[in-house]
């Protein structure tokens, strides 16, 4: 039996709010950077890996050999959902403010899946295997926020 | 060759939903007289001490050099941390131990989670530009991974609230167990989804606590403990962050880990493994090659309480009190990281005279 000290609790706890926050820049690279610059264009981009799978969001390195990967290759728009997960109540830092599906999307032309939300409307809209296209903001930055979400392909 | 490493002593605090009354040196300090109090040591038997925690729960950068007030570093003590679950320390003193210049290691570990919103806090741990920006919750990226698990035929969601019944029961056994009770399967199943296809059973609490334990290498380890539960195998391997590039069905990380820790090299009688969501243990117990002569969880694994940075190492722990007590002659624990088992630790525990690999 291991053993055993028990938390003693207080009456009165001072607290104050806390924002952690990275005050840094970053430069993304010639690979992440052309996947954030394709955002702003409405094209998506994988990198072509050593054994020939496109892998999106695009790999700096061979997942399995570690070798660089430059090669870079055109997907979807359209694209295949492989597994999703329904949320009833959005949290204010969800990139929608209504019931949406977590899912990661198969990009035509792609190899791997990439995460991403489906704006579906209910729940029942939803099934693994479905198509879905991209929904662009109108003003784009260059960043993942710039594909607004995944909709249901209309046929 | 390899030196012989043991467990020889484990504490652990009481497992809550928040401590809100004492910080994090105040957690530590009595687990750390506990788990050398138990074999008779003070800090100045201690040839090495390491630590896992993480400033993203604390709120303040090198917020480890505070906590080391829980041991006491004057005079100097030779000290590392690990920005990782308390399992990773322990994988570095082991490390450390193997050289030869010490005899004895203290891992200690802690992070209180309660202070900020946990599943939006760890969606800092993903990529940085295509992933972390949309701020995806832990519990939404483990459904992910269990409506994969379901749609490949893999498991259901009755199989899922099974071992949220089972867990939570084996928890009742636990005195510093946070979640426990004893409610059958089918009822758990007619409950509303939490963030489909899981419903709040089949997700961990979030908890405050903390655990030590103590190592010893040779005849260092004999002297202190009458039945020291000897690290016969431990390895570690991660998978890539993306989840879309792994097979999310499976934990490839851990049967790796799992062979080259020699999990298979002899009979389990018990396994502790850092399952946070249902799915994930079922995950694991089939990485692991796990059969119904292995008790999996006897403490109610993560399922009943997941501090952060301390849970893997508690299954270190517990598999260690079992071949401390006698009640097990050989064991696995098991501890995860990173969404969706991204980082899986294997630790193989064996008493005296357990016939695995160790001679």
């Amino acid at each position: 039996m291991p053993l055993v000290t028990e938390p003693t609790r207080a009456v009165q706890v001072l607290s104050a709010p806390l924002v952690i926050e990275y005050p840094f820049k970053r430069t993304t690279g010639p690979v992440v950077g052309a996947f954030l610059t394709g955002l702003r264009e409405r094209i998506l981009l994988g990198t072509r890996a050593s054994d020939g799978r496109v892998i999106v969001p695009p790999a700096e390195s061979d997942p399995v050999t570690g070798d660089d990967l430059t090669e870079l290759v055109e997907v979807g728009p359209g694209g295949e959902v492989t597994t999703w997960a329904w949320v009833h109540h959005p949290h204010p830092k969800h990139p929608l403010d209504r019931p949406f599906a977590w899912a990661l999307v198969r990009l035509d032309g792609a190899d791997t899946a990439m995460l991403h939300v489906v704006d579906a409307g209910t729940v029942d809209a939803m099934r693994t295997g479905m198509r879905v296209e991209p929904r662009w903001r109108d003003e784009r930055e260059g960043a993942i926020g710039d594909l607004a979400c995944f909709t249901p392909e209309q046929g | 060759m390899k030196r012989d490493v043991a467990v020889i002593s484990f504490a652990q605090s009481a497992h809550v939903r928040a401590v809100d009354s004492e910080n994090e040196v105040e957690m530590l300090m009595p687990v750390v007289g506990d788990v050398l109090g138990a074999i008779d040591m003070t800090m100045d038997d201690i040839g090495f001490t390491c630590s896992g925690s993480t400033d993203y729960l604390a709120g303040q950068a090198f917020s480890f050099v505070m906590i080391l007030d829980g041991v006491g570093p004057w005079p100097p003590i030779q000290e590392s941390h690990v920005e990782m679950d308390g399992a990773w320390a322990l994988y570095e003193a082991w490390v450390k131990l193997q050289l030869g210049e010490i005899d004895t290691a203290l891992v200690y570990c802690c992070a209180r989670a309660s202070a900020g919103d946990l599943p939006m806090v760890l969606t800092r741990q993903l990529d940085p530009y295509t992933a972390g920006p949309l701020w995806p919750d832990s519990i939404s990226l483990a459904a992910l991974q269990a409506r994969a698990l379901i749609d490949a035929g893999k498991a259901t969601e009755a199989d899922m609230a099974e071992v949220a019944a089972r867990s939570r029961r084996a928890a009742l056994d636990n005195p510093v167990a946070q979640l426990a009770w004893d409610r059958p399967a089918g009822e758990l199943l007619t409950e509303d989804h939490l963030v489909a296809p899981l419903r709040r059973h089949d997700c961990p609490p979030i908890s405050d606590g903390v655990a030590a334990v103590a190592l010893a290498a040779g005849d260092a380890a004999g002297d202190r403990c009458r039945r020291p539960a000897w690290i016969s195998g431990i390895d570690h391997r991660v998978e890539p962050i993306h989840l879309g590039l792994r097979d999310l069905t499976e934990s490839r990380s851990t049967r790796l880990a799992a062979e080259r820790a020699g999990v298979h090299d002899g009979p389990l009688d018990v396994a502790e493994l850092h399952a946070p969501f249902t799915h994930q243990e079922l995950i694991l117990r089939d990485a692991l090659g796990l059969d119904a002569t292995t008790a999996v969880n006897p403490s109610g694994g993560a399922l009943a309480a997941n501090p952060m940075m301390t849970a893997g190492l508690v299954r270190i722990g517990e598999v260690a009190s079992h071949i401390h007590d006698g009640t097990a002659n050989r064991g696995v624990a098991h501890a995860t990281s990173g969404p969706c088992l991204q980082q899986n630790l294997v630790c193989v525990l064996e008493g005296d005279g357990a016939g695995g690999r160790r001679r």
